[in-house]
């Protein structure tokens, strides 16, 4: 039993054992407090294996090929965005690198990080100051919104060309389910309360 | 209340700021408050009982953001060379274009990610802090909920910004077809990013603060 404050409202509620599969409100304002997982770490860890595969895949093949004519092009993420810092686009080839390449790639292998080392019962060294930049990035990872662009992308260039999925493509489609799942099955009060029990 | 299944959960009937505790933003540990500048003895992060000088600093962003907002919509986003033929499509030219070639729910998507979203995020914020600085009694449920959702949706706003990204690096064929970033896309990406600031700047809490010293003088 451990009281906890609600992130939302500041109202203190008084946490008792929570039946699997249910959850914790705010009485006054409704937001979610606590959410039980289970296995959480075992399938945290899982899916961010998994998801580091996929990522891998998704960043160094062609996500879509372009077929006008005789010419082909095929378009990896590394090249669009070169090709906005080469028109000058700097700050905007900065965010998308930012929130498409890198956020993803520090979310995991950050979780891959704590995540090893709790499963085996072991505190990885500075797990607050790693798990608190995940909590930090976590807005602004975007995957799933490039996406969406990717689909609206094909829309628009359909009567153009001829659009040739990539290989990259199924990957990023893999990685937005992978990250999903991962937010679901970690229990972050659970590690939070490793540095209590291990101190 | 707590409805279904949440039957574990007693309130304390009383906030974490007049019990003399401040909630961790992080790790959610209930600590002592402290006069001065604090930390979190579990994990590091920087204590307050509010976010530091949240209205100013959501003021400041979200009139920044109102700024962004006309230059993004009305400078293009995109310029398309075609057989020598340049076309500049701005935020609405683009919806426009799905709406006549038979696409509207691609025209939909485009139109509330990239045009209502922001100025919806822009009006609730702004809604907020009237609100907040005024002390309203008005449903703090429906405003803290409305907060949440305002925090949630706003990512999605940068899917025009992927779209030009994607545009840019497919469509680069030499005179036969070229697609170039506009300067809109810049402003545009300022907006989502600054409102993205903005509502994190923005505390919850302060709507309930206000309900709470209109309960002290009643009872």
């Amino acid at each position: 039993m451990h009281y906890i404050a609600c992130h939302e409202c500041d109202l203190v509620h008084r946490l008792e054992e929570i039946p699997s599969g249910g959850a914790a409100r705010c009485a006054r304002c409704g937001a979610s407090l606590y959410r039980p997982k289970r296995d959480s770490f075992n399938r945290t860890l899982a899916l961010a294996v998994a998801g580091v595969i996929l990522y891998l895949i998704a960043n160094t093949h062609p996500f879509l090929g372009f077929k006008i004519g005789s010419q082909i092009r095929e378009t990896t993420l590394a090249t669009g965005i070169y090709q906005l810092y080469l028109q000058g686009m700097v700050p905007i080839a900065t965010l998308v690198l930012f929130t498409v390449v890198l956020v993803p790639a520090i979310h995991l292998v950050s979780m891959l990080y704590i995540l090893v080392p709790l499963n085996r019962q072991r505190v990885p060294r500075h797990l607050a100051r790693v798990y608190r930049l995940v909590l930090f990035l976590k807005p602004w990872g975007m995957v799933e919104i490039f996406m969406l662009g990717i689909l609206v992308s094909v829309v628009k260039l359909v009567k153009m060309a001829t659009i040739i999925p990539g290989v990259a493509l199924f990957a990023f489609l893999g990685l937005i389910f992978t990250l999903a799942a991962m937010a679901v099955t970690l229990d972050d009060h659970l590690l939070w309360e490793q540095i209590d029990t291990h101190q | 209340m707590g409805t279904d299944r949440h039957s574990s959960v007693a309130p304390a009937a009383a906030t974490a700021r007049q019990l003399g505790l401040m909630a961790c933003h992080r790790c959610h540990q209930l600590c002592r408050r402290a006069d001065g500048p604090a930390i979190c003895p579990r994990c590091g992060a920087a204590l307050h009982s509010r976010k530091p000088n949240s209205i100013a600093r959501c003021w400041a962003l979200v009139i920044a953001a109102t700024v962004f907002y006309i230059p993004a919509n009305v400078l293009p986003i995109t310029h398309t060379t075609s057989l020598g033929a340049v076309q500049s499509d701005t935020i609405m030219s683009g919806v426009i274009y799905f709406i006549h070639s038979g696409s509207w729910p691609i025209a939909l998507v485009i139109f509330i990610a990239s045009v209502f979203v922001p100025i919806l995020k822009i009006l609730i914020l702004i809604g907020l802090l009237i609100s907040v600085q005024r002390r309203w009694q008005w449903r703090p449920v429906d405003r803290t909920r409305l907060y949440r959702i305002t925090e949630a949706v706003g990512r999605w706003s940068m899917l025009d910004i992927f779209v030009v990204t994607i545009l840019v690096a497919l469509v680069h064929l030499g005179a036969l077809a070229n697609i170039a970033a506009g300067p809109g896309a810049l402003f545009f990406a300022a907006v989502v990013v600054v409102t993205m600031f903005a509502a994190e700047a923005f505390d919850p809490r302060l709507i309930w603060d206000g309900m709470e010293e209109i309960d002290d003088g009643t009872h």
